[in-house]
């Protein structure tokens, strides 16, 4: 925090004079320090190996995180500016039929994109995993739940998840979770009169968030502004693994964005990394791990072409960038003539995952969530008016306190019309060309959309509700959740990554990421990002 | 109702500023200096006259609240001295349009000045034209301390409100609790 500026403006990142020559005899090299880099590093660290992680973000320092909670509130911040976004450096293109705002959908700094998430974390179902075979579209994955199920545990124990089992149409599940479920709210009670009526069954979420004091972590206190920042520390976020594998010996260097590849035929032998000093080093590793999310991933790979790979790294089938998904968000909401009690904390307690394996060809799988800060939050509203007094608590009990909404997380199919590609057209502080995210939604997602907001509609009719909002077909926009771009298969010529997560064409070079789902499901994708990492981890240290 | 040095402290809590005053070390104008070379006693007779503008006539002890709240926030000299600039060329307006320093004004006319300023209408910007910032380190800065403390959350019926750490209670209570 600096004392220079007002409060505010003062967080700002760690810069200290730091080592930032690269690691000798290093067995592992991760590149990317979100939780899906975290966790391969400490996995690893813990097993005695000599670990660097390479991060293109900036350190923060936990002392600013009230700091950035105030920009959370005040409006004079945009979200990217609450965790020091730079245009710059994070320059980007979106080409597709929908606008992407990438920088609004991930973090750059040791903590990644988690130090911005919502953090609920559900695994995929059954026929996530076979998409062709059991819906007929998109593509069966390569594993199954029954491959992953071990590793899904364990992710829930990294992260510390609070959860139920009171989920009818969850997948089997061998253990509980390790903390309790967060209590349902006030308004998810009026929800689920609402539901019974209709017959739909709510149940609880889980959360990445303690419900309880966990590992010298705070329990949840209610700040109610986990999305974009946590003060208490309540919500994991991958600082947690970062820390766990320098405590285990590994080296965690910040501002240091890998700027290419450098490999043989079969090898990767350095990440290439700038310095905030503008030099360029080289670190090299008998193992390389890229974490970069399901945007900077393939970019990285096609920034690292050759004449060996003039298409770019690992992408002999052509497919590295393509078949970019997200989610897409179907939402609707009103009002009622009686107070719904919102904005006391900034997570989700109740969803229903009724409707989700009724998926088929024509209908995607989508779940339902149920909002406990539908409509303002009064001090957002308090700071962005023309007015004061006793008319600004006029206004301020006048818009706040009845409202209730829904959103939803769709599915959209892998396609090859939605990519992510180098914009040659643009390049970034650095001078390479920036991810061009060309983001396209087909009719079946469109056409779920629409139907879920009929469910929505029929929900909030049942509950009295005065509708007065809706995100359809027309302006779905996503859920933040990069997937696709290197997807894992078996067959070479139609993947970028092995059921090992191990890149085909280079034996030396694993991706951990939600670029590698062949299909995307309709569950946030974070925890089954965990559950890979912590395989591809398993394989690593198995193959040195 | 009835603001408290408990709501004081509970929005410099969430503010992240404040050691002093959550610490209960109260130290109103006994150290010229702690306050970062500012003149502390102009600003918050201007800030605590400027909130008999921007609060709603049914908060009372707001002195008290502001001046708690305003012992933290000058801790930071940066604040400090932007809260300072901002703070005097209210002042300047307020003596140019009607003749003395905006704190002795009626609330009224401290109204007038404010409007006038374009607070009303500026968006909040710490490094913009003067409305801006008056909006920000002014206006702004006294409607966040109130609408994130409990006190200020109750009156809008949200004792929990964002920035405030009120617990994993008020949620799931229903609004006859
Ligand atoms: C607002 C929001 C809400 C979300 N809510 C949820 C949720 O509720 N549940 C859920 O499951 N998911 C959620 N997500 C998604 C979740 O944050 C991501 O899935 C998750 O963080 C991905 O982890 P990762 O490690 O793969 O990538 P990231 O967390 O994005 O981390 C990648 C890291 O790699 C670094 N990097 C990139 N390129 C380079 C390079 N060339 N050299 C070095 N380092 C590089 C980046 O700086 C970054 O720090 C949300 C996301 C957002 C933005
Ligand atoms: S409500 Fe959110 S921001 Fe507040 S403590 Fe809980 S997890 Fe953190």
């Amino acid at each position: 925090m600096s004392a220079d500026r007002p409060p505010a403006e003062g967080a700002e990142p760690i810069d200290e004079e730091r080592d930032r020559t690269p690691v000798a005899d290093a067995d592992v090299c991760v590149i990317g320090a979100g939780p899906a880099g975290g966790l391969v590093a400490s996995r690893l660290a813990e097993a005695d190996l000599e670990v660097v992680i390479l991060e293109a973000g900036p350190r923060f320092d936990p002392a600013d995180r009230l700091a950035r909670q105030e920009r959370a509130i005040r409006p004079a911040y945009d979200r990217p500016a609450v965790w020091d976004g730079d245009p710059e450096r994070d320059a980007h293109a979106s080409s597709g039929e929908r606008f992407y705002p990438l920088n609004h959908a991930r973090v750059k700094g040791v903590g990644g994109s988690t130090l911005h998430w919502q953090g609920m974390v559900m695994r995929l179902h059954e026929d996530d995993f076979d998409s062709a075979s059991a819906r007929g579209v998109g593509t069966d994955w390569p594993i199954d739940y029954e491959d992953l199920r071990p590793y899904y545990a364990a992710a829930e124990r990294e992260l510390g998840v609070s959860g139920a089992d009171d989920n009818p149409f969850a997948p089997p599940r061998e253990e509980p979770h390790p903390m309790p479920a967060f209590r349902p709210s006030y308004s998810d009670g009026l929800f689920a009169e609402a539901c019974d009526e209709l017959g739909i069954a709510m149940h609880s979420v889980p959360n990445a968030r303690n419900s309880e004091t966990d590992d010298g972590r705070s329990a949840c206190v209610g700040y109610g502004t986990c999305q974009p920042v946590c003060p208490s520390g309540a919500k994991y976020d991958a600082t947690v693994h970062l820390e766990r594998a320098e405590a285990a010996g590994a080296t965690v260097l910040d501002r240091v964005p890998v700027q290419r590849l450098e490999h043989g035929a079969e090898r990767i032998e350095a990440a290439v990394y700038a310095t905030p000093d503008g030099e360029e080093r080289r670190q090299e590793a008998d193992a390389f791990v890229i974490a970069c999310g399901g945007v900077e991933t393939p970019r990285l790979l096609l920034l690292s072409e050759s004449s060996r790979y003039p298409d770019g790294l690992a992408n002999s089938s052509g497919l590295v960038g393509k078949f970019f998904m997200d989610h897409c968000f179907a939402g609707t909401g009103g009002v009622l003539d009686k107070p719904t009690r919102q904005n006391h904390v900034g997570f989700l307690t109740s969803e229903s995952h009724q409707f989700y394996d009724e998926a088929d060809d024509e209908i995607a799988p989508f779940k339902l969530e149920f909002f406990n800060y539908d409509g303002p939050s009064p001090v957002g509203l308090a700071l962005s008016g023309d007015d004061w007094g006793d008319d600004l608590l006029e206004r301020l009990r006048a818009e706040y306190g009845n409202h209730v909404g829904m959103g939803a997380l769709v599915e959209q199919l892998p396609r090859e019309d939605s990519y992510v590609a180098l914009d040659p057209e643009q390049t970034d502080d650095r001078g390479n060309p920036v991810p061009d995210v060309h983001w396209s939604v087909g009719d079946r997602a469109l056409e779920t959309v629409e139907r879920v907001n009929e469910i929505q509609e029929r929900i909030l009719e049942e509950l009295g509700a005065e509708i007065t909002w809706q995100v359809g077909p027309e302006d779905t926009g996503p859920a933040y959740h990069h997937m696709g771009t290197t997807r894992m298969g078996d067959d070479p010529a139609e993947s970028v990554v092995g059921p090992d997560l191990r890149t085909h064409d280079l034996e030396n070079c694993w991706i951990a990421s939600s670029s590698v789902f062949p299909t995307g499901g309709a569950m946030n994708p974070t925890l089954t990002i965990a559950a890979l990492a912590l395989k591809a981890a398993d394989d690593v240290r198995e193959s040195l | 109702m009835e603001l408290t040095r408990r709501d004081a402290v509970a929005a410099l809590a969430a503010l992240g500023v404040g050691g002093g005053a959550a610490l209960g070390v109260g130290r109103l104008g006994r150290d010229p200096d702690a306050d970062g070379g500012v003149d502390a006693e102009r600003i918050r007779e201007t800030q605590v006259a400027a909130a008999a503008v921007v609060y709603p006539s049914e908060v009372s002890g707001t002195r008290e609240f502001v001046e708690t709240f305003l012992e933290g926030r000058l801790e930071q000299p940066a604040h400090a001295a932007a809260l300072e600039e901002a703070v005097a060329e209210l002042d300047d307006r307020a003596e140019s349009w009607y003749g003395d320093a905006f704190a002795v004004l009626s609330v009224a006319d401290r109204e007038r000045v404010l409007e006038q300023v374009g607070a009303d209408t500026a968006d909040e910007d710490p490094d913009g034209t003067t409305a801006e910032r008056i909006r920000y380190y002014v206006v702004n800065e006294l409607l966040l301390a109130l609408y994130a403390s409990p006190t200020g959350g109750e009156l809008v019926g949200l004792e929990n409100p964002q920035g405030h750490a009120g617990g994993l209670e008020t949620y799931r209570r229903g609004p006859e609790a």
